[in-house]
């Protein structure tokens, strides 16, 4: 019986890969997903038989099981259910914290009370307590980051990286000797209190740029944690799952970094702009701004003869997808070529914006990634910005500023360009935007979703 | 259970191989939901809480069992959920599409 359950846990961790493997097309992704949810709820159930079957378990136990699968359970549902698709990276960072906090938990709780634990075990349970406690913290704080419960500017104290290099220090010293004496609870104390405390210090001097990557860095994390959790309990289907999302998390961290053009390291190490603040406050506004009317910018999308609109974050905020996906819809109508050239970290995490856009019911063919959107512009009657700031930024193309090299996306090559932006503001990077001062830009100031619906309202009088 | 050291290691290794292979050809396009289902695959640590919940012996015990099968069922169930949710929309995007 119990080699019949091993059997059936393997089957769902080759579940889990085959629906990870179906999520790499939009045609089979949600197949894919259930799947692997479907692979959950079996191995759960098989786990439940095995825990009834050896009869181990106190009554206590029982109860302490089925409370836990009910608050979870309801907890991550109202959470899923309400969250709304703009706080989707917040929701990500908090369910990494908790599968974090849950693979750092059953080490801890395998090591209490333990004797002569041997070396293998003492190892993973080791690295299991320190980067599980680590993606805790460090998953809340960047959630709390992302949803403005905390500044999402990076956050910079005097000797804060002498701090950073005592308790990472700290961590990996009492890890050592965790390690070496996994039954000594001064070691174990030690290593909690200063991977949670590490997970802090790492994220608090990561700007609100960067965040992609960290989520993405900690969801790799994650996986590493759990199945380290494996090898400590001796499960199977702990390792594979927990590898498989390690090494697709550190994939996709790399990607992002690319986009970036940033080394993960510059990115964990250094906040984003935090040494040229000085150069940024000086900057002010230099060069005149052109602002436009609603109807102003109406007539120039109405005449255009191709149109390529440049979504960022503030589109997102706004919650002004629905309007944009409007205005397009119209101006198609009337024979103008739109498509939408999404930066590849537009939004808070890798991908959101096309997430963002799809809800809006954009059709799927419209949106061009950035190489591609980067010969078009050339083509293009108007760039319509819409709420993004930095990946605009020409500032990139030269050396010596905060976002020197990252890729952009080639806004003023376009014919002309109109800005959507509530004000003059500066993006993450604390940097002006070159962009806005451009003699061939317009600056149209408004709230996106507010200033989507005039634009609207004043084409249709020209097409009407 | 008793798993011997060489074969989780080599388990685990080729797991690693297998995530990297799944994951490197996929669009842009995917890639929020695709770090949201990778989010929820490791709420199988949910199946680890579940073993220490019955070995708990102790006040002690019990409370970090209740915590680690909590935040494993959060992980999963909110994972999945909200993952379809986003996958859903994709879906209605390419009819019109």
């Amino acid at each position: 019986m119990d080699t019949a359950i091993q059997y059936v846990l393997l089957a769902a961790a080759a579940c889990f890969v085959l629906g990870l493997r179906l999520m790499n097309h939009p045609a089979t992704a949600r197949r894919g997903n259930l799947l692997s949810a479907g692979a959950m709820g079996v191995a759960v159930v098989a786990t439940g038989v095995v825990i009834a079957r050896h009869a181990t378990i106190t009554v206590t136990g029982w109860a302490v099981l089925f409370a836990g699968l009910a608050t979870g359970s309801v907890a991550g549902l109202y959470a899923a259910r309400s969250v709304r698709m703009t706080a989707m990276p917040q929701l990500v960072s908090l369910f990494n914290a908790v599968g974090g906090g849950a693979a750092a938990l059953l080490a801890v709780s395998d090591l209490i009370g333990a004797h002569a634990v041997p070396v293998r075990v003492g190892v993973p349970a080791s690295i299991d307590i320190a980067i599980g406690a680590v993606t805790f913290t460090g998953s809340l704080l960047a959630a709390g980051k992302l949803q403005g419960l905390v500044s999402g500017a990076p956050i910079v104290f005097p000797g804060a990286r002498l701090v950073n290099v005592v308790i990472a220090a700290l961590t990996l010293g009492s890890g050592v000797w965790l390690a070496a004496r996994p039954d000594n609870t001064v070691a174990l104390v030690l290593l909690v209190v200063g991977a949670l405390a590490f997970g802090v210090t790492m994220v608090l001097p990561i700007g609100g740029a960067d965040m992609p990557v960290v989520i993405s860095l900690l969801n790799a994390f994650t996986g590493t944690a759990v199945a380290m959790a494996g090898f400590v309990l001796g499960q199977t289907i702990l390792i594979i799952a927990g590898a498989l999302v390690g090494a697709s998390g550190a994939i996709l961290t790399k990607l992002m970094a690319d986009a970036m053009n940033r080394s993960i390291a510059n990115i964990i190490i250094g906040g984003f702009g935090t040494a040229d603040d000085a150069a940024s406050a000086e900057g002010g506004a230099q060069g005149t701004v052109r602002s436009g009317s609603a109807d102003d910018v109406a007539i120039q999308l109405a005449y255009a003869n191709k149109v390529i609109v440049v979504p960022g974050y503030g589109l997102a905020a706004a919650q002004a997808q629905h309007e944009m996906a409007g205005l397009a819809q119209l101006l198609t109508g009337h024979g103008v070529e739109v498509t939408y050239a999404v930066h590849p970290v537009a939004g808070r995490m890798p991908g959101h914006m096309n997430v963002l856009l799809a809800e809006a019911n954009v059709p799927y063919p419209q949106l061009i990634e950035m190489e591609e959107a980067n010969g078009e512009f050339a083509r293009a009657d108007v760039a319509l910005v819409v709420g993004a700031n930095d990946v605009t930024n020409p500032a990139a193309r030269r050396s010596g500023n905060p976002i020197s090299g990252m890729p952009i996306l080639d806004v003023d090559h376009a014919r002309s360009v109109v800005v959507i932006k509530r004000s003059l503001g500066h993006g993450y990077a604390g940097l002006d935007n070159e962009l806005y001062t451009d003699p061939k830009t317009t600056m149209y100031f408004a709230d996106a979703k507010q200033g989507l619906a005039a634009l609207t309202a004043a084409v249709r009088t020209f097409v009407g | 259970m008793s798993l011997d050291l060489l074969t989780a290691v080599t388990i685990f290794v080729l797991s690693l191989l297998v995530g990297v292979e799944v994951i490197s050809k996929v669009p842009a396009t995917l890639h929020t939901p695709l770090m949201s289902g990778a989010n929820s695959i490791h709420g199988v640590v949910l199946v680890g809480a579940m073993a220490i919940a019955a070995t708990a012996h102790d006040t002690l015990g019990y409370v970090l069992a209740f915590f680690a099968v909590a935040f494993g069922a959060m992980n999963v169930v909110g994972g999945y959920v909200v993952t379809d949710r986003m996958l859903h929309m994709f879906r209605g995007s390419r009819k019109q599409g």
